[in-house]
């Protein structure tokens, strides 16, 4: 726990002090600065408190029969067939699910494709007339009492909360799922707002001052423009404009999205930040010029044997930035929503204990979860940020041209700026998931 | 674990909806709002490098406009100066010819009065001489009479005498 509070503040100074001179740091700076004491007292009282739960962990078995949190926060932070809001309790006293059914897109190898709701699933309780089901606990107890073998068990243990083929065929799904159904909103959200604001700049024309919309965007397009492509891009900057700022806005008003309760955990999926990765991955190989490749392939003035080991470290390096642009991303955001789920889920942990405790814990974790959703609201933006100035950084690295006088000089100030934004951002990961 | 397992299908539909989003916001809301930006920019710039030179040029014309209000104001301190040096000696000039002409008709009058008199002093003389030659015609006259009528007579011829 102290862990979290000294790196957390190591990396307010440390990233504060990075990116002092732009605008953008300098709002961070101030919240991040009247947020300080807050979070040192909050952790303080916090640890505090963890002690004495885990010296009641008797208590909190005892309440696990009725409550399963694992579940409840990995439902929360997995992908559905449906979006689920709330479950009631009806008056025949069986659970009732509020979701809203999405559609399913299956490929069969054999029967092809079959689109239907996720209603017809019906929450993994029967099968649907084309022969898919949902995988649930339910159903695996279903199969084991049927008989089945523990291989056939085991399969469907690895697919659980997925639709399999009943006559076990591998089919490939492609549906409408909860995450693609908040991506396709965030998508609405950003073309109804650039357009727009475009459109604004086309009507009003360049010599008048931004208003609106257009007054709120604009600092973040300069920012991007001026203190993340202009610095690591140089006078190319120009060409990478349009992929830095959709992926800088992609992320954060993904991240954002994913913050409203019951939204879905899209940026923090890792299928997502893969997809994101492997677009600026592709960038990054087709703007390589000759100057790269010969570094990469050939290193100047490293003798024979050293030579080898060289160009397969530096391949190794080029297909780790991918995989840290993946990994990064997915890990803060997914962190993030376990926290604020944990903490809540605390309220009923201690509920399950004895009601009063339940209640009394209530206010603190209302207001811990609360300040996790003000530091979540800043990680969308710093990791929506972190995301595109690596982005930038990368292409940077391979688009960069040969100058013979201050050679590698360019590089130096690139990985050292990298190291330290890297740094300072895996060690608020590295705090939050202590 | 689902968590770190990457499910085809989210991953094609977030390739598919970034690429989508990424196009249609490339052509239709990043390049002329860059453009917009980037011309703004260029705008201002030149507004203000032009408001620059404006204020250069107008700094120029004040000074001109001194300078020329300073000659000015020269050329009518020296045409002032001039126009008293004419006064004064124009006035210098007529006082002076005055007194050439006044000095001349005193002069003339002097002239006149010394011919006058002169011709009054002849006539003087004359009628003196006249008288005298009268007189001494008269008295050569009477030299034969009476020294009694002679003095009575010289008396009388006195008392003729009128000298005006």
């Amino acid at each position: 726990m102290y862990n979290i509070k000294f790196n957390a503040i190591f990396f307010l100074d440390n990233y504060c002090f990075e990116t002092k001179c732009t605008i953008f740091a300098q709002n961070l700076e101030i919240v991040l600065r009247k947020s300080k004491l807050f979070f040192v007292a909050i952790l303080l009282m916090f640890s505090g408190l963890t002690a004495f739960a885990t010296g009641n962990e008797a208590a909190e078995e005892h309440g696990k029969e009725k409550l399963d949190i694992k579940e409840i926060i990995f439902g929360h932070i997995g992908d559905s067939y449906d979006w689920h809001v709330l479950d009631y309790t009806g008056s025949d006293g069986e659970k009732h699910p509020v979701s809203m059914p999405l559609p399913v897109i299956l490929f069969h190898p054999e029967k092809g494709m079959s689109v239907f709701m996720s209603s017809k699933l019906d929450h993994g309780h029967s099968t649907t007339e084309d022969g898919y089901q949902l995988v649930t606990d339910h159903y695996i107890h279903e199969q084991q009492a049927a008989g089945a073998s523990e291989e056939q068990v085991k399969a469907l243990e690895a697919n659980k909360g997925k639709i399999v083929s009943v006559d076990g065929a591998a089919i490939k799904d492609f549906s409408i799922t909860k995450n693609v159904f908040s991506m396709i909103l965030s998508v609405v959200i950003m073309l109804a707002l650039f357009l727009s604001v475009a459109k604004k700049y086309k009507t009003k024309g360049a010599m008048t001052a931004p208003s609106g919309m257009q007054n709120a965007i604009e600092p973040i397009i300069i920012f991007v423009r001026d203190e993340v492509a202009k610095p690591n891009l140089g006078h190319k900057y120009m060409r990478f404009m349009p992929l830095l700022l959709t992926v800088f806005f992609f992320i954060w008003v993904n991240n954002l999205l994913g913050l409203i309760p019951s939204g879905a955990n899209f940026t923090g999926n890792i299928a997502v930040t893969a997809a994101l990765a492997l677009v600026s991955f592709i960038v990054i190989l087709f703007s390589a010029n000759k100057h790269f490749w010969g570094h990469l392939f050939n290193p100047p003035g490293v003798p024979f044997p050293a030579n080898i080991l060289l160009t397969i470290i530096e391949i190794i390096s080029l297909f780790i930035k991918p995989i840290a642009l993946t990994i990064r991303l997915f890990a803060n955001i997914l962190a993030g929503h376990i926290i604020i789920l944990s903490v809540i889920s605390m309220i009923f942990i201690f509920g399950a204990m004895n009601e009063a405790a339940g209640w009394g814990f209530a206010p603190v974790s209302i207001a811990f979860s609360i300040f996790m959703f003000c530091l979540e609201l800043l990680v969308a933006a710093i990791q929506a940020f972190i995301f595109t100035n690596l982005t930038a950084v990368f292409i940077g690295q391979a688009v960069e041209e040969h100058h013979e006088h201050d050679h590698g000089h360019g590089t130096d100030d690139i990985h050292a700026s990298t190291s330290t934004n890297v740094m300072a951002e895996a060690v608020i990961s590295e705090g939050i998931k202590h | 674990m689902h968590l770190i397992t990457p499910a085809l299908g989210l991953f094609f539909w977030t390739l598919v909806a970034f690429l989508i989003v990424l196009f249609i916001l490339k052509k239709f809301a990043w390049k002329p709002i860059l453009n917009m930006l980037s011309e703004r920019e260029t705008g201002i710039a030149s507004s203000i490098a032009s408001a620059e030179k404006v204020k250069l040029e107008m700094a120029e014309m004040k000074a001109e406009n001194e300078r020329l209000l300073q000659e000015a104001r020269e050329e009518r301190s020296l045409m002032l100066k001039e126009a008293k040096e004419a006064k004064d000696k124009i006035i210098n000039e007529a006082k002076a010819q005055a007194k050439v002409e006044a000095a001349k008709i005193m002069e003339d009058a002097r002239v006149q009065i010394d011919n006058k008199k002169n011709a009054a002093l002849t006539e003087v003389k004359n009628e003196i001489g006249n008288m005298a030659v009268a007189v001494a015609e008269k008295v050569l006259r009477k030299q034969l009479d009476p020294a009694q009528a002679q003095s009575e007579y010289i008396n009388m011829l006195a008392n003729e005498i009128k000298l005006n």
